[in-house]
């Protein structure tokens, strides 16, 4: 009987021990300023004090760059603004200005894939796999008449965002916007056909 | 229409044969019936086919419009009588109005200015290629009547009921097994009990064992099997002590309760949205960024809820209601979704981060995404198949190692580096060199 008793015990710590792990619980750290940055991670929380200010909105580390500022690497700043004027007149001013040198097919094919596939479809004609699931609709086709398309107003649209579609401008840098117009452009063309 | 059709055609034989032999006519009547129907489902199909217009609405307006529910543009049932009723405006009017708002509104139309002064300017594309026939195919959708979603069954009730079938038969079950061995055992109890009284009355003495050494004193005379034993349970507690301490620091399995509940499973497996449309950074920087709210406002503007299904499967199978999550996203991302505009209150959302490597260890995403071509399930797992995401794998040196060596890099079409490829191919005696073989060993480029 006493042994029992001991069996119980011993199984009942183990259990103790073993249910102290939780998955949704980080597991400890040895030395854990070895682990922790000093210096300010992506997306961390911080509390920065200057002048007796706390001075981070939320006390999030991530901010939107100062007003004016200009990423490096030669992006410049897109001076049309987000208007049915300023659609108007990047469809009817703004040009490319890759040349056809510079248009790199394989990689503007694979971020059209990525970033406007899913909508627009693989073809541009509006049949993409989120279409197709019925989860939004109304995705119009690339030779749309009423829309008719042209460069200038496809990287209005990607840079601003239109009606129901959202701005892409965080997800694809200068280049990269136009490498996609020019894909579209294309896709456009073979849908014309 | 099918069906009337047919009945139509039944009728008519049955006439002719009638007709042919007799009662000529008292059949008129019917037959002048028959030609009314069939006129009016003419009719009708010239006034315009429900089906065919939402086939037309969904991939023309519905972008922009809902029957119910203002989006970009007003909601769009019973649009006719509508602007018949309440601005007298005629069919006339919204034909223009499709094929060219932005002239009509130029041409300074008064409700045409209104409408587009409501809705904060936003210009209505124009659809030139529309038919009449067309747009009497969408109006004709918009005119129908509004289907009640069958009373949402929600949770508790429809998804109780089906769980709770499966779950009462097991636990039945069980409560049936568990009475059958209480039964036993007390049967056994009984039966002993018995046995003994037995035993007293007819004066039979259980034998009883002489007692020997006791084992634990025979155990401790015998010193040499002491000395095993003392050095069993310590390689034994040695292997168990190296184990807990190997583990401290990893983290795989991790899978903390985010604050909003966001599905893998749904959004990369079922719909099939790659993994960098959200994680974009990973392409071309140190981290694979946590998407901002706006990148959920991309579909999310639209996707106010989902499937009906996709929602009881949520509350059945992984409790959790899916509208509300979509909710709680609105929330923080301050959506006001009746006037379809930001609020400009934001809340910030705490996600809890997963993956993360000591602050002596360097990794970067874009390295190993853009430049050596990795796929992300390599390190994450099957992120597509989870509901909860959790870390797939240790993230210890030794796991980082075991791929460096086993990766072949992928050489080809880079003629800049093939003179030292064919170098280093040559030094290490292999044909696919491994990232380990291309310096993915060293100490420094991991830790600085």
């Amino acid at each position: 009987m006493k042994s029992v008793f001991k069996i119980v015990v011993v199984l009942m710590v183990i259990g103790s021990v073993i249910s102290c792990q939780k998955n949704s619980r980080p597991n400890y750290q040895f030395m854990p300023n070895m682990y922790e940055s000093v210096g300010y991670e992506a997306y961390q929380e911080a509390d920065v004090v200057v002048d007796g200010e706390h001075i981070l909105e939320n006390n999030m580390e991530a901010q939107l760059p100062a007003e004016g500022s200009i990423p490096r690497g030669g992006h410049m700043p897109f001076e049309i603004e987000n208007s049915n004027a300023g659609y108007e007149l990047a469809k009817t001013s703004l040009n490319n200005p890759l040349d056809s040198t510079q248009y790199d097919r394989l990689r503007a094919g694979q971020l059209y894939d990525i970033y406007c596939g899913i909508c627009h479809g693989k073809k541009g004609n509006g049949q993409g796999t989120l279409v197709k699931r019925e989860k939004i609709l109304g995705v119009p086709s690339y030779d749309d008449a009423g829309r008719a398309i042209t460069p200038g107003s496809i990287y209005h649209t990607i840079y601003y965002g239109k009606n129901a579609m959202g701005s892409y401008a965080n997800q694809l840098n200068e280049e990269e916007r136009w490498q996609v117009v020019d894909y579209v452009m294309e896709l456009k063309a073979d849908l014309e056909k | 229409m099918k069906k009337s059709y047919q009945s139509l055609e039944d009728n008519s034989t049955n006439n002719m044969i009638q007709v042919i032999y007799r009662h000529l006519a008292s059949k008129i009547p019917y037959l002048g019936l028959v030609i009314l129907l069939t006129f009016s489902t003419s009719l009708t199909a010239q006034e315009g086919d429900p089906v065919k217009g939402k086939t037309l609405f969904n991939t023309n307006c519905a972008s922009c419009h809902n029957l119910d529910r203002k989006m970009t543009g007003p909601a769009l049932r019973n649009v006719e009588t509508r602007l018949e009723e309440e601005h007298g405006l005629d069919r006339n009017w919204l034909n223009k109005w499709i094929r060219n708002s932005a002239g009509m509104v130029k041409s300074g139309d008064a409700y045409a200015n209104q409408i587009f002064n409501e809705y904060n300017g936003t210009a209505m594309t124009a659809f030139p290629q529309l038919s009449d026939q067309d747009i009497s195919d969408i109006l004709a959708y918009t005119a129908q009547e509004k289907v009640e979603p069958p009373t949402p069954t929600v949770g508790p009730n429809e998804g109780g009921n089906g769980s709770s079938g499966d779950g009462s038969t097991n636990k039945l079950i069980l409560g049936a097994l568990a009475l059958l061995f209480a039964l036993l055992a007390v049967s056994l109890i009984l039966v002993r009990r018995t046995l003994n009284r037995f035993a007293d009355e007819k004066g039979i003495e259980a034998v009883k064992k002489d007692k020997g050494l006791p084992i634990w004193k025979a155990f401790v005379q015998n010193q040499f099997l002491v000395l095993v034993t003392v050095i069993f349970f310590l390689l034994a507690s040695a292997y168990f002590v190296y184990g807990y301490l190997s583990q401290i620091g990893v983290d795989q399995g991790y899978e903390p309760v985010q604050p909003i509940h966001y599905s893998h499973r749904i959004h990369a497996g079922e719909n099939g949205i790659d993994c960098k449309y959200c994680h974009s950074s990973a392409r071309v920087s140190k981290h694979s960024g946590i998407p901002s709210l706006n990148i959920c406002m991309n579909c999310h503007k639209s996707i106010y809820q989902v499937a009906e299904e996709t929602q009881q499967e949520g509350i059945n199978e992984y409790g959790v209601d899916y509208n509300a999550e979509i909710q709680k996203l609105y929330k923080a991302v301050g959506w006001d979704e009746a006037e379809q505009k930001y609020t400009g209150v934001t809340e910030p959302v705490k996600w809890i981060r997963i993956h993360n490597l000591p602050d002596f260890a360097y990794f970067n995403h874009s390295q190993h995404v853009e430049v050596a071509g990795v796929q992300c399930q390599t390190c994450h797992g099957p992120v597509e198949e989870m509901e909860v995401m959790y870390q797939h794998a240790p993230l210890t040196m030794g796991w980082c190692i075991n791929c460096h060596r086993e990766t072949n890099v992928k050489v080809d079409g880079n003629e800049y580096y093939t003179k030292i490829h064919e170098e280093l191919s040559k030094k290490y005696g292999v044909d696919q060199l491994t990232a380990a073989q291309m310096g993915g060993l060293e100490c420094g480029k991991c830790h600085y």
